[in-house]
């Protein structure tokens, strides 16, 4: 396909990698904020290629690592419903909440069911009247767009028996959030390029002034990590803490409008706890009162008061903050691998635990691949 | 699930009120999205798909010239010696 292989390209990334090298003079800490970047760096061996100086540092930017375990237990106690059909993305059903997953609601009868896209979690309560449709609707500001639009077709349509449990987190606000922690140390940004396809960069200036760290829109391909890791390293080494945009075909600085008016319309911002991380003030978005029908927290209140339990072995939240590597967790590839996890970031495709079990960090270096 | 996959807009009309299309992924897949959010999207253009929504256009201008930009880069890299560590393809 075009503008992927291009992207892939083995060469141009061992040009770029060469680029950096000569650049280079001091030891960096970079973070990309992504789960996807992450998995893509691991799976092409960046992270062995770059020279020592440079050390990648994983970030929260996993939508399915960062839900809360409270709501993971509130997502189990509708889909054990008899009248609710569970709808989500299907990475959310190995996620272990306090006590079960919603993958064993499912073995054991409950109708819980994959979607790709929150408009077929719809089209599955239009067919089904008799129950109600709950959509489980995470993510970063990328699914955003999508999720608001499922509600707005569902009032547009007069489909009452539709409702989403919304766990949305957004990117800016943990960046500050991670900045304020001292124990979290990144020298510079890997701003995860599809949110800023909806979103744009615009919110990215303030922080990398406030905080003094350079922000780098960065794509997903290995030529568009090298780029957007070259682009950082220049603008540290040169002492310089602003934003740039390495991934200019598909994100400008405004983003796509229609789409933060569609979010703004359904969603309004709110304190938003992070799974492993705690509270983050004004991270996350919940539905307006204005559509408050469609909240599935609302319609069933009961499922509100939860307590959980976090596994004790997990240190997520620690990996989660870049502030440890997956390896250095006990569990890790002992009693927690993808098959047995104990923490969301061994489930999740995106999260950093699985992609170092998967591609085995410890690996020798590999050439970039061409997939 | 929050990976977003660029494709090829190969077919478009309008289903409940929303602008929807054919993307076609390469390799022989072609899915349904909503392109509700990037209107101006016609057929023969690239897009990034996430969770079944259009939510930008692929540049091709832009794609162009970073792939231009980076085979001028290749020119003086090209003078560079081989370093350890490159791997093989
Ligand atoms: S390896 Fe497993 S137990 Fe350890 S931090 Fe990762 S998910 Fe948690």
């Amino acid at each position: 396909m075009k503008y992927l292989t291009e992207y892939r390209d083995g060469d141009l990334t061992r040009r770029l990698l060469a680029e950096i090298r000569a650049t280079v003079k001091r030891p960096w800490r970079i973070m990309e904020v992504c789960g996807g970047q992450t998995h893509s760096i691991m799976k092409s061996g960046l992270d062995q290629l770059l020279p020592p100086e440079i050390e990648l540092v994983h970030g929260p930017g996993c939508p399915v690592c960062v839900t809360p375990v409270e709501l993971i237990d509130r997502a189990v106690a509708l889909a054990s419903r008899p009248d609710v059909i569970f709808t989500s993305y299907g990475d959310m059903l190995r996620v272990p909440g306090s006590r079960r997953d919603l993958f064993s609601v499912k073995a054991a009868g409950g109708d819980v069911r994959i979607v790709y896209s929150p408009l077929d979690a719809l089209k599955i309560a239009r067919d089904n009247p008799a129950k109600t449709v709950v959509f489980f609707a995470i993510g970063f500001e990328t699914t955003a767009p999508a999720n608001a639009m499922a509600v707005l077709q569902a009032r547009a349509q007069g489909i009452q028996n539709f409702a989403v449990l919304v766990s949305h987190v957004t990117v800016p606000p943990v960046i500050a959030g991670l900045m304020e922690e001292a124990e979290v140390q990144v020298d510079g940004f890997l701003a995860a390029g599809h949110v800023c396809s909806v979103m744009g960069y615009w919110e990215y200036p303030p922080l990398a002034e406030k905080y003094r760290v350079p922000i780098v829109v960065t794509g997903f391909e290995p030529v568009d990590l090298a780029r957007g890791i070259l682009k950082l390293v220049q603008l540290l080494e040169a002492g310089r803490a602003e934003v740039a945009n390495a991934y200019e075909r598909s994100v400008t600085l405004e983003g796509n409008r229609p789409a933060q008016a569609v979010i703004a319309q359904v969603f309004e911002r709110c304190d938003r706890k992070w799974r492993g991380i705690g509270t983050i003030p004004m991270s996350g978005y919940q539905l307006r009162e204005e559509f408050a029908l469609y909240d599935a927290e609302r319609r069933f209140p009961e499922v509100g008061q939860i307590a959980a339990e976090e596994s004790s072995l997990c240190i997520s939240g620690l990996v989660l903050q870049g502030r440890r590597k997956p390896y250095e967790c006990p569990a890790f590839g002992r009693q927690c691998t993808p098959q047995t996890p104990l923490g969301a970031t061994m489930v999740s495709s995106e999260g950093a635990c699985a992609a170092y079990y998967r591609y085995g960090r410890q690996r020798q270096a590999q050439a970039i691949q061409q997939d | 699930m929050c990976l977003g996959i660029p494709g090829k807009v190969v077919e478009i009309y309008e289903r409940d009120g929303l602008p929807m299309g054919k993307v076609d992924f390469g390799g022989g897949v072609i899915r349904e999205a909503c392109l509700a959010y990037v209107p101006e999207l016609q057929i023969g253009d690239y897009t990034l798909i996430h969770v079944g929504f259009a939510i930008s256009r692929v540049d091709e201008e832009e794609a162009q010239k970073t792939l231009a930009m980076l085979a001028e880069m290749d020119m003086l890299a090209g003078e560079l010696p081989d370093q350890p560590g490159d791997g093989e393809d």
